[in-house]
């Protein structure tokens, strides 16, 4: 079979508003797995992949969602710098259905482009849903474009899309009118907007918004706004802490037998006891526990998470948030940004690529550690069990353990918006910049893919990490922990010493300030470090049972204070290793990383040496 | 019985109105005029925040959420 005549490659360029599922467009063209969230910024780099139709080979090109083509914010002027400089064959805008008005907008600006167009009317199963009628065959003879309806979600009508872009990029699409002048003006381009929805469009329902309009009044209501926020967080982490305990337990389990059965194997290699050792109980033991500890509950976290995306609820939460931000003169998308803090603060970081100020930008990244991870939530909740709740027992102990954990994380927050403000009046000085949050439809979550496709996310995010972050850390470790300085004394000691003062000083002490640093890398081997301190032993261990643990810990000098600034010091010292070159790669500024571990760091040691003098002079 | 103008930030939550006049700044300005908010545009207040601001605002069959800043930029017509 040959080719088609023409270009071996043609290039199409996908167009569209935020959330109108350009993305899933993309996704069901390319069979590409990017994510699609439900707000606004969501595609936050340009995204290409694959297709053939009859024989003929396309190139699918996701930019991101714009409202304009007239360049306000860097996505636009990146999409309308591709568009025009681009070889680009065909435009797809993709549009949304239910909200035909403002996508037309968008769409009759593209048509003065004089590239090929093909108008792809996406969510036809929503307009459905809500009695909106559309004429595509007048509205294609309205607009002079072939338009296309589509439900991408259900892959409806895609082959009928190919078929018209192929169609659009051999004869070079036709434009059936000059639009150049009313396109450019606003008012004359919503205009010619209107008369042509007047002749196309008819709504069966006049108030097909209802639905949602009662949904936000009580989502985003006077009373009910911040509760269902707390209720919805405080279950988010109750799942996650009840739903990872079995699988944490089982994949330690897997990981110790692993280990018992691969020393004896290497050491009938032949390899030196040392490096045996090394090996098993510096590199396969922290990769064990970092496994163990963080697969679970990122597993469990961030499916919900996404649920709550695709369901449109997020934005509501900036919404609600957004006084707060203000007055912190941040934006309110922060709030965003720090949810996905909550799963992994690196993912946090990136994140903030929906913030469009630089400034707010830089704010929302620098700040987004002081949220706990995913990582740190097992030591929280592990100190929290040990030191708070040792009066209650069964589900009374695992939900007050989980509205202890709220507590900190609104503490967390709290300390967010401070500092945030402070950065505004000093390093970062500025004026909040303008606002405009889109509050899309709520629209039902398709729960199969995304849990599957989350989980299959987060494995792999889990063992990349795990291999290069925690393995070498493990090392590292071990070296610490069995080279020694003179008298039998092992370099992990000298330091802890070295250590201790300040330690004391912040209401911890040597060895807990010492694992706090040496966690650097990955968060969750802070407690196997402290263990591993206090037991003298030679490499990280973890101790099952937590009575145990808490009768280990108080008999090295822990108190309800220590276990207080222990967990504050860990919402409030710097980011994780990956966190902070991710912050590098995102403001391409080594100063910025280096001030992402400065600023927590010292708010921390402030923080906690107030608690820990306050502390005493009431005990 | 004459009109009443006022700007959208004092428009009352369940209420209608048409856009007049935007004072906004340049950029502003053509930012709510991509979105949809031009002269004759009907809006409605649909839901205000706790504090009053931000207030979430109906247009042209979308919801979008704008500060008091840029509200009170934006005269209305009731």
């Amino acid at each position: 079979m040959t080719l088609c005549k023409g270009k071996p490659e043609y290039i199409v360029a996908l167009v569209g508003n935020p959330n109108v599922g350009k993305s899933t467009v993309f996704n069901a063209l390319t069979g590409l797995r990017q994510h699609t969230g439900n707000w606004a910024g969501k595609t936050v780099t340009a995204a290409s992949g694959n297709y053939s139709f009859a024989g003929q080979s396309y190139k699918a090109i996701d930019l991101p969602g714009i409202y304009s083509l007239e360049a306000i914010s860097a996505d636009e002027e990146a999409a309308r710098q591709f568009l025009l400089s681009e070889d680009v064959d065909a435009v797809v805008v993709v549009a949304d259905a239910t909200a035909l008005e403002r996508n037309l907008s968008l769409v009759l600006q593209i048509l003065t482009l004089k590239i090929p167009v093909v108008v792809c009317l996406n969510l036809l199963d929503e307009a459905r849903k809500k009695r909106i009628k559309i004429d595509i065959d007048k509205l294609s003879e309205q607009l002079g474009v072939p338009v296309v309806g589509t439900n991408a979600r259900k892959g409806r009508g895609l082959e009928q899309l190919k078929k018209k872009v192929a169609g659009v990029c051999t004869d070079g699409g036709t434009l059936e009118q000059d639009l150049q002048g009313p396109a450019s003006d606003a008012k004359q381009r919503y205009a010619l907007v209107e008369q042509i929805c007047a002749r196309c469009l008819v709504f069966g329902k006049k108030d097909y918004t209802n639905f949602d309009r009662r949904l936000d009044h009580f989502f985003m209501g006077k009373w009910t706004a911040v509760p269902i926020m707390l209720l919805l967080l405080a279950l988010v982490f109750w799942i996650t802490i009840a739903g990872a305990n079995y699988p944490s337990s089982m994949l330690s389990v897997l990981f110790i037998n692993l280990e018992a059965a691969a020393k004896p194997l290497l050491l009938d290699i032949g390899l030196p006891t040392a490096l045996v050792s090394l090996l098993t109980e510096g590199l396969l033991r922290t990769l064990g526990w970092v496994i163990a500890v963080m697969l679970p509950p990122m597993a469990i976290f961030f499916p919900l998470f996404t649920l709550l995306e695709d369901s449109g609820y997020l934005p509501r939460v900036a919404f609600n948030l957004d006084n707060c931000f203000k007055r912190a003169c941040a934006c309110g998308k922060q709030s965003l940004t720090m949810c996905m803090g909550f799963g992994c603060n690196a993912c946090g970081v990136i994140g903030c690529r929906i913030i469009q100020s630089p400034r707010e930008k830089l704010i929302a990244m620098l700040t987004n550690s002081f949220v706990p991870c995913n990582g740190r939530f097992p030591t929280l909740i592990a100190i929290i069990s040990m030191f708070c709740v040792t009066a209650f027992s069964g589900i009374c102990r695992s939900l007050l353990a989980g509205l202890l954990l709220t507590a900190l994380v609104v503490f967390a927050v709290l300390m967010t918006l401070i500092i945030s403000k402070i950065l505004s009046k000093t390093l970062l000085k500025g004026l909040p910049s303008s606002v405009t949050l889109e509050l899309p439809p709520y629209r039902k979550p398709q729960i199969g893919t995304v849990v599957v496709r989350s989980l299959l996310d987060r494995t792999i995010f889990v063992l990349a990490r795990a291999v290069k972050v925690a393995a070498p850390a493990g090392v590292l470790i071990w070296l610490l922990a069995n080279i020694s300085v003179g008298e039998g004394v092992s370099l992990l000691a000298v330091l802890t010493d070295f250590f201790s003062p300040l330690g004391r000083f912040l209401g911890l002490d040597g060895a807990i300030l010492l694992a706090f640093i040496l966690a650097f890398p990955a968060n969750e081997i802070f407690l196997p470090l402290v263990i591993m301190n206090y037991l003298q032993l030679g490499g990280i261990v973890e101790i099952e049972n937590l009575t145990t643990l808490r009768d280990l810990l108080v008999a090295n000098g822990w108190t309800g204070l220590t276990a207080l600034c222990t967990m504050v010091f860990c919402l409030l010292h710097f980011p994780c290793g990956t966190t902070v070159l991710t912050i590098k790669k995102e403001t391409g500024s080594l100063k910025w990383a280096l001030i992402s571990i400065i600023i927590p760091l010292m708010t921390g040691c402030v923080v906690c040496a107030v608690i820990n003098g306050v502390g005493r002079l009431i005990i | 019985m004459g009109k009443a103008y006022l700007t959208l930030n004092k428009l009352p939550q369940g209420k209608c109105a048409c856009v007049k006049t935007l004072f906004a700044d340049e950029e502003v300005k053509r930012r709510l005029e991509d979105l949809g908010l031009v002269t004759g545009t009907k809006v409605e207040a649909v839901q205000k925040s706790r504090s009053g601001d931000p207030t979430a605002y109906y247009f042209r069959g979308t919801v979008i959420a704008l500060r008091s800043e840029q509200a009170r930029q934006i005269l209305v017509e009731v």
